[in-house]
């Protein structure tokens, strides 16, 4: 093995968004040594991006508690989140709010000087009653808000921070340790070998699988590749959130606070066409049901512009002062991107990809687990997952708006308590195994490699318009058996793709190489999960199988990589301490 | 449509020089960001430039647009005119191409202490404070980093390490101005002096360049009078 410079810390974090940083910042206060790697500069993670906010039962505004927060959450999942978790995380939601505020998140404020509060869809009081209002918001920067924080407060306790180097591979023993990760400086072009006796995967999400989506350029998916190379399945991929407000034709999203601050929704005949699916909930319905509601509308004919091809979304009856003040953010972004004033003029809209509620199966310790037999899990030694990559599942078939910020930091402290436990019963680091690294080398190595193959744009286009195009709002077998051949065409391809530019100081051209090769693994994961989910569940809409199947799928799909193999594990309705929600119909 | 870029990679290149491209069927409403990743994509795979979120938010693409700092995913090319030239921020190192070395402005950051200093027990709920006192968080928080102001700052540009710059400064008021933060007197003290608050001479090119319209100046200036207060 060629001399590659080694770091050793107690706990690597592979992410610097929300859930990477609270966890780093738990590690760091109580004084483990923690390394945390990113491949940009921590605060231009894409937590930064989130705008409407974090869901807790405060009750500033109406009235509240977890209990509603956590019935809300799963009857959203569509019964398909564990209620173990969902428990755990709604119970911990006030708390991890007010920490966030202690920590200086600068919350939009009440006149009684408490944070604000707006309703965000799929909230209900009493259970299934009145709309709540439970989402804390600063204005609509929420996550800006929540990043810089949490950085500024790790910057307070010295964590020790690699920014702009890219994590190739896990490091893996032959009895089954994770032993750190092989990583890569952007800058200098040089690998280097991080030891740790934890590894925490907080690699954010994978919306760049589809061609029109919310997601950062940087949202590809690396710590769910990483973890299917080391053998490690992806649980319920096959749910993937289509945010009905995207900006039409573009896909920057427009929040939900939008609709939450009183916006709604409207189709060429000028007419509230919500009413008509969710007569209760009408706009602040469950994402999944908007956006199919957009997507009918719209295939029907009543869609709005010369090609009828969106509907819009109407703020103006708000009044400008409220759309300054609380929707700031999103009024630069149409005047930007549209030349819109949305206190003037609607907002031309439609779904666009979002939320990959799929991800690294855990337990809600932040443990990433293997399934042991067909009831049983097993942790993996030493590695553990949280945040969009992460499926712990608390947000099952279809997350609630405002419940992944709640998510990244309630399981990134989670994670790291559990750790800080590990590190007291694993005292030293573990032999390190250079065949694992020598793996991680190749496929770096194999990017040198010159001739005059095809391109990595060429082929990310592709493939995002192939998952637009055959796993998108609606499915049937017909079209997921076509998306299964021609993904798999693609993954064939990209044995001859190939670098013009070999250069070692800052490549992003090898980064994007490398992104590929993951959001490749990921929409295969993606499309074989949801050819064989005959049933429609929250955002996975069969046209040939309409209804929720209980009997038969209330349960997690597993992909493995090798073979494109599927497994089911049970999904976990015994809650912590209160009574099982069961599986209701799910009407808004 | 013509663009004109700086381009330098030290594996190769003795010096920096400018490299002209070509491109079609550009729209005036096409942002600048995407006339570079087409440009990566089509033409030339090697040129480097740091991009996330593609919406302004993430300040990763700051960079020198036709003679001003800007975000390049939210400046369109019918704000440019007929061609158009893109370099790196002016005054910090290059590491190759479009991307600089941001080290010192992200240490000035660090140097003003910006996370909230309290030393009283926290409350079992949130910390009161008024819409009003809120309110004045508004202009100071939303600051993304992206560096377009203190690499506009000619005072920045001759004392990168002794003057705090813009940026920075602006997260020291964002600080100062929070009733919750009782931090007043380390932060000015850590400010007193020559160089780390005084270089500033009001010459507003950091307020000119904000891409977020955020205003430094007025934020420098506002520290500088609770200097005065804090030392009488
Ligand atoms: C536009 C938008 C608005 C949203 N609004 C809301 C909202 O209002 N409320 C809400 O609850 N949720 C919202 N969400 C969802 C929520 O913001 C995200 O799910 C959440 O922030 C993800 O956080 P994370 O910590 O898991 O990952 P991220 O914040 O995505 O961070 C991932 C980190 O991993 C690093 N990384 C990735 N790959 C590698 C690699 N190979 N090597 C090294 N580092 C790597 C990145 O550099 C980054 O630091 C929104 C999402 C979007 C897209
Ligand atoms: S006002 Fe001060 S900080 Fe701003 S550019 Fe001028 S000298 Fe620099
Ligand atoms: S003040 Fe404005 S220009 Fe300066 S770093 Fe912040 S956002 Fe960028
Ligand atoms: S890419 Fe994020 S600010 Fe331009």
């Amino acid at each position: 093995m060629k001399q590659i410079p080694r770091r050793r810390f107690d706990a690597l974090v592979i992410g610097a968004g929300g859930g990477g940083m609270r966890a780093a910042l738990q590690l760091a206060q109580a004084e483990a040594s923690v390394a945390v790697v990113s491949k940009v500069f921590p605060t231009r993670s894409h937590t930064v991006a989130a705008q409407g906010g974090i869901n807790a039962a405060l009750a500033n505004v109406l009235p509240d508690n977890w209990h509603w927060h956590m019935y809300d959450t799963i009857k959203g999942s569509d019964y398909l989140a564990d209620q173990d978790a969902v428990e755990y995380m709604c119970r911990a939601a006030a708390h991890l709010v007010y920490e966030l505020e202690h920590a200086g998140v600068p919350f939009s404020r009440l006149d009684n000087g408490k944070i604000y509060q707006r309703p965000f869809g799929g909230q209900s009081q009493s259970f299934g009653g009145p709309q709540a209002a439970r989402t804390c918001a600063a204005a609509d920067r929420t996550g800006h808000a929540i990043l810089h924080t949490l950085y500024q407060q790790n910057i307070r306790a010295r964590t020790h921070f690699f920014d702009e180097f890219f994590a190739i591979d896990l490091i893996k023993d032959d009895e089954g340790h994770i032993l750190g990760a092989v990583v890569l400086e952007i800058e200098t072009g040089e690998p280097l070998i991080i030891e740790a006796k934890t590894t925490l995967l907080a690699t954010g999400g994978a919306g760049r699988i589809f061609r029109t989506n919310t997601n950062a350029r940087i949202n590809t998916g690396d710590g769910m590749g990483m973890a299917l190379r080391a053998g490690i399945p992806l649980q319920d991929m096959e749910f993937f959130q289509f945010h009905p407000t995207g900006i039409a034709g573009k896909g920057m999203l427009i929040t939900e606070g939008a609709r939450g601050e009183g916006g709604y929704l409207l189709n060429r005949d000028g007419e509230r066409f919500m009413e008509r699916y969710a007569p209760n909930a009408k706009d602040l319905a469950s994402r999944d049901v908007v956006s199919r509601a957009i997507y009918l509308e719209v295939k029907e004919g009543r869609g709005c512009g010369p090609k009828g091809d969106h509907v819009l979304l109407k703020l103006d009856h708000l009044g400008a002062d409220v759309v300054k003040k609380r929707l700031p953010g999103i009024r630069d972004m149409a005047l930007t991107f549209l030349g819109i004033d949305p206190a003037e003029q609607p907002i031309p809209i439609y779904p666009t990809a979002h939320y990959t509620m799929g991800g690294i199966p855990t337990n809600r310790f932040g443990q990433v687990v293997l399934p042991d037999g067909d009831e049983h899990e097993q942790p993996i030694p030493g590695l553990y997952a949280v945040g969009e990559c992460a499926c712990v599942s608390v947000h099952g078939a279809n997350r609630l708006g405002g419940n992944s910020l709640l998510d990244i930091v309630v399981f990134g402290r989670a994670a790291g308590n559990h750790i800080i436990k590990y590190l007291k019963r694993n005292r030293y680091h573990r032999r390190l195994n250079p065949n694992s690294v020598e793996q991680a080398l190749a496929r770096l190595a194999r990017w040198d490699r010159s001739g005059g193959g095809e391109r990595v744009d060429a082929l990310r286009a592709e493939l995002q318009q192939e998952m637009e195009t055959h796993c998108g709002v609606f499915r049937s077998a017909e079209i997921l058996d076509e998306g299964v051949r021609r993904i798999e065409a693609i993954k064939a391809r990209l044995n001859d793709v190939e670098l013009t530019d070999h250069s070692k100081v800052f490549n992003t051209a090898r980064i994007e190489a490398l992104e590929l090769e993951n959001l490749v693994e990921i929409a295969l994961a993606t499309v074989y999960s949801a050819r064989a989910r005959t049933e429609s569940r929250g955002a996975h809409s069969r046209v040939d199988y309409t209804e929720r199947d209980d009997k038969n799928w209330l349960k997690h799909s597993l992909y493995f990589q090798q073979d494109n193999r599927l497994h089911y594990k049970p999904v976990r309705m015994q809650p912590l301490s209160v009574d099982s929600f069961p599986p209701k119909e799910r009407v808004y | 449509m013509r663009i004109s870029i700086y381009r330098y990679n030290p594996e190769t290149d003795q010096a920096p020089y400018m490299q002209d491209y070509r491109l079609d069927e550009v729209s005036s409403e096409t942002m600048v960001l995407e006339l570079l990743t087409r440009i990566k994509a089509e033409q030339d795979e090697s040129l480097s430039f740091r991009r996330s979120c593609g919406e302004g938010v993430c300040g990763s693409d700051g960079m020198n647009i036709n003679g001003k700092n800007r975000l390049a995913c939210i400046t369109p090319v019918g704000e440019l005119g007929e061609s158009i030239e893109i370099r790196p921020l002016p005054g910090m190192p290059v590491i190759r191409d479009l991307i600089v070395d941001l080290s010192q402005f992200y240490h000035q950051y660090r140097s003003v202490k910006p996370y909230l200093i309290t030393h009283d027990a926290e409350p079992e709920i949130e910390r009161l404070q008024s819409p009003q006192e809120r309110d004045r968080l508004d202009g100071l928080y939303e600051c993304i980093l992206c560096a377009c102001c203190s690499t506009s700052c000619p005072s920045f540009w001759w004392n990168p390490d002794k003057f705090r710059g813009p940026a920075a400064l602006l997260q020291a008021a964002r600080f100062l101005e929070d009733s919750r933060d009782q931090g007043t007197a380390e932060r000015l003290n850590e400010l007193d002096g020559p160089y780390r608050l005084y270089r500033c001479h009001t010459i507003m090119n950091c307020t000119d360049v904000c891409p977020k319209h955020l205003n430094p100046s007025e934020a420098i200036g506002k520290i500088k009078k609770k200097m005065l207060k804090h030392i009488i």
